[in-house]
């Protein structure tokens, strides 16, 4: 059965999102009559050279930043290797780097291989969490030291939605002459950010996640910031990312923050209601249900609850005959076989981690989903566990 | 996504008897709730030897359910001998194919029919025996070599995907190809593997652990109104989270060292050592 466009109940924003119409119609003119090549010498491109600084003045407004500090680049791991690696070529002499047990792979693995890769010459500390998902302020500021070349924690989860004190925590970097980078890619749009009162260095965004099509992300640079390209090629982005412009999605992304901007409220009052809303009927009426991550200090769209005794891809496989989309933190649904580092690291007990279900909300939720996610999820968790080995309840 | 056929998504939808046969002649208790999936089939088995009812509990992804449920459709009916020589692979045929990276369910399913024949014959079956190869998923030399010849397997991705050995931490890679070589004959082995013997595989050891906390431990801390939950086990260490009042109470670090630690060192192992999760 294939699910037609229009009739699924899409809760799964933190994975990707619907390209907002705005943004579709902001980005036509340049899938089609404006072709033109930005660095061109006439008119026919330069044309279209303006549109992108327009859509790098959209950004930087979303952001609280100088237009300059924008680089545009084609997705948020591009942005986060960037972040990190420009670090390390400016301080050779640093090897060590200080993140999070519970990064994105963007940044996970980037770690990994550089440990990896250079014989453990870089020594890399990842912060623990707590059961609640949220860290341990003083086990950081033990964690900094003069060998740090770069401190790279995530501003919000993707999994829990759970939020990093990154303001906090940059400035308890930039006292130590250390350079801060977080990847900011699910709380753009969600959390307010100004870069101007902030002590962060970098910063990675992504367009997927906020209405933009795939395949554009930026970087932020904070203006002083020492910076060594990770992609060599042409003087695009003055210098700092070569490679032709993907104009179409770079004015996209523009639209889609100046919207951003627009819906943020919205994002903190009717999409965390009904985020509420949803999270609580569940735990009241789904026993053996726990949240995962901590209650408020967490973004306004994402919940993440653990049914227990049952395996959350046959959750999602029942959901998706229902055309209602979801994510979790199983196993099974990764392709690999242990399930999500993130719930590992915050201590989920196995009866819980396999279980998880991950719903991130958007602008476009209604009331109407919600309310039939709730009648429907309590029937497809007691099938399951009428059929799990493990449960003895009723 | 995973590309299921349309066999396995109709057999995960509408599973084929689900529960537990009353008085089964055999039970095969397979899988366990840390490693992410878990069989418990039961069978009964009349006095020709025919297996007239088979009902099964899974707890596991769509391809477990749907294997489950394959599995106790095939073997209704048949005689005991003719269900032995049933394989992973005529499960997964059944079904018309498994995504490649979910094979081991259909493993589960042949290990869980082995268990259930052993048990209706009061044998013991010799799979646990062996040498742990991979300790994240308690794998042993026995059971790999055994798949990789049932399978016809040729490389370490794929021993992951039928046995899961390697899909954890990774670190039996290297003995994972050497056992591969060695199965195959076509490249000697450079060394034997390696990797000293253990009482327990890492599997047991969970699962002896849950037991006895639900046994002896939880309801005993439960009287004060306080709790306990294992989150991980690795080697000897035992990772556990104190609940209820047991997190308020200043003398909850002598519990868990002086109650918990002791009664899991006597009753499962008396190298563990018990620390809470911080």
């Amino acid at each position: 059965m294939k699910t037609t466009p229009g009739k699924e109940i899409y809760m799964d924003n933190n994975a990707t999102t619907r390209i907002a119409p705005e943004v579709v119609e902001a980005m036509m003119p340049f899938l089609t009559d404006y072709y033109g090549n930005p660095s061109s010498m006439y008119n026919f491109g330069g044309q279209v050279a303006e549109k992108i600084t327009a859509a790098r003045r959209q950004v930087a407004d979303l952001l609280g930043a100088d237009p300059e500090e924008i680089t545009f680049t084609s997705c948020g791991t591009e942005s986060d290797s960037t972040a990190v690696l420009s670090a390390l070529k400016s301080f050779p002499e640093r090897k060590h780097i200080l993140t999070t047990r519970v990064e994105h792979p963007a940044v996970k693995t980037l770690c990994e291989s550089l440990e990896a890769l250079t014989g453990h010459k870089h020594r890399v500390t990842r912060l623990k969490v707590a059961a609640d998902g949220t860290l341990d302020m003083a086990e950081y500021e033990k964690a900094l030291s003069e060998d740090t070349a770069i401190v790279s924690v995530m501003w919000a989860n993707n999994e829990t939605g759970v939020l990093f004190p990154v303001e906090e925590m940059a400035a308890m970097a930039k006292e130590r002459g250390i350079l801060f980078h977080t990847d900011a890619v699910q709380a753009v749009g969600k959390v307010p950010i100004n870069m101007k009162e902030s002590s962060v260095d970098f910063l990675s965004l992504s367009g997927h996640k906020l209405h933009a099509p795939k395949g554009v992300g930026v970087l932020y640079v904070r203006r002083g910031t020492p910076f060594v390209p990770f992609l060599a090629g042409g003087h695009q982005e003055r210098g700092r990312r070569g490679g032709t412009e993907n104009v179409a999605s770079i004015v996209g992304l523009g639209r889609a923050c100046s919207l951003a901007a627009e819906k943020m409220e919205e994002e903190n009052s009717r999409v965390k209601a009904l985020r509420d809303r949803l999270e609580e009927r569940l735990l009241a009426n789904v026993p053996r249900a726990l949240l995962n991550g901590h209650k408020t200090e967490r973004l306004p769209n994402t919940s993440n609850i653990s049914f227990e005794f049952v395996e959350g891809e046959s959750i999602l496989l029942h959901l998706n005959e229902l055309n209602i989309c979801a994510s979790s933190g199983s196993a099974c649904t990764s392709g690999s076989l242990e399930p999500s580092h993130v719930l590992r690291a915050m201590g989920v007990p196995f009866t819980a981690a396999h279980g998880s279900i991950r719903f991130s909300l958007s602008v476009y939720n209604t009331d109407e989903e919600v309310d039939y996610v709730l009648e429907k999820i309590p029937a497809i968790i007691a099938t399951l566990r009428k059929m799990s080995p493990f449960w003895t309840g009723e | 996504m995973w590309q299921y056929t349309d066999v396995v998504q109709e057999h995960f939808l509408n599973p084929r008897n689900v529960g537990e046969v009353e008085n089964p002649s055999g039970t095969g208790d397979v899988g366990s709730l840390a490693c992410g999936d878990a069989l418990k089939l039961t069978i009964k088995v009349d006095e020709n030897d025919t297996i007239v009812d088979a009902r099964f509990k899974t707890f596991g992804c769509a391809s477990a359910i749907a294997s489950s449920s394959a599995l106790t459709e095939m073997i209704k009916g048949m005689k005991i001998s003719e269900a032995e020589k049933i394989t992973n692979q005529h499960i997964a045929d059944f079904l018309g194919g498994l995504p490649k990276e979910k094979m081991h369910c259909s493993v589960m399913g042949r290990e869980a029919l082995e268990a259930a024949i052993a048990d209706y014959r009061g044998i013991i079956l010799p799979m646990a025996e062996g040498e742990v190869v991979c300790e994240c998923f308690g794998v042993t030399d026995l059971e790999i070599i055994r798949t990789i010849k049932d399978s016809d397997l040729r490389s370490v991705e794929e021993i992951t995907n039928f046995t899961k050995a390697g899909g954890g931490c990774g670190k039996c890679e290297d003995k994972l190809q050497a056992l591969l070589n060695e199965t195959l004959g076509t490249i000697p082995a450079k060394e034997k593997v390696a990797g000293k013997p253990q009482k327990m595989t890492t599997l047991q050891k969970i699962k002896k652990i849950e037991e006895v906390l639900e046994r002896e431990i939880k309801p005993m801390l439960r009287q004060d109104g306080g709790d306990i939950e294992l989150i991980d086990v690795d080697g000897d260490d035992v990772l556990v989270s104190m609940r209820g009042a047991c997190t308020s109470c200043a003398k909850s670090q002598m519990t868990l060292k002086e109650y918990v630690e002791k009664k899991l060192r006597e009753l499962v192992l008396d190298t563990l050592t018990v620390e809470e999760a911080k």
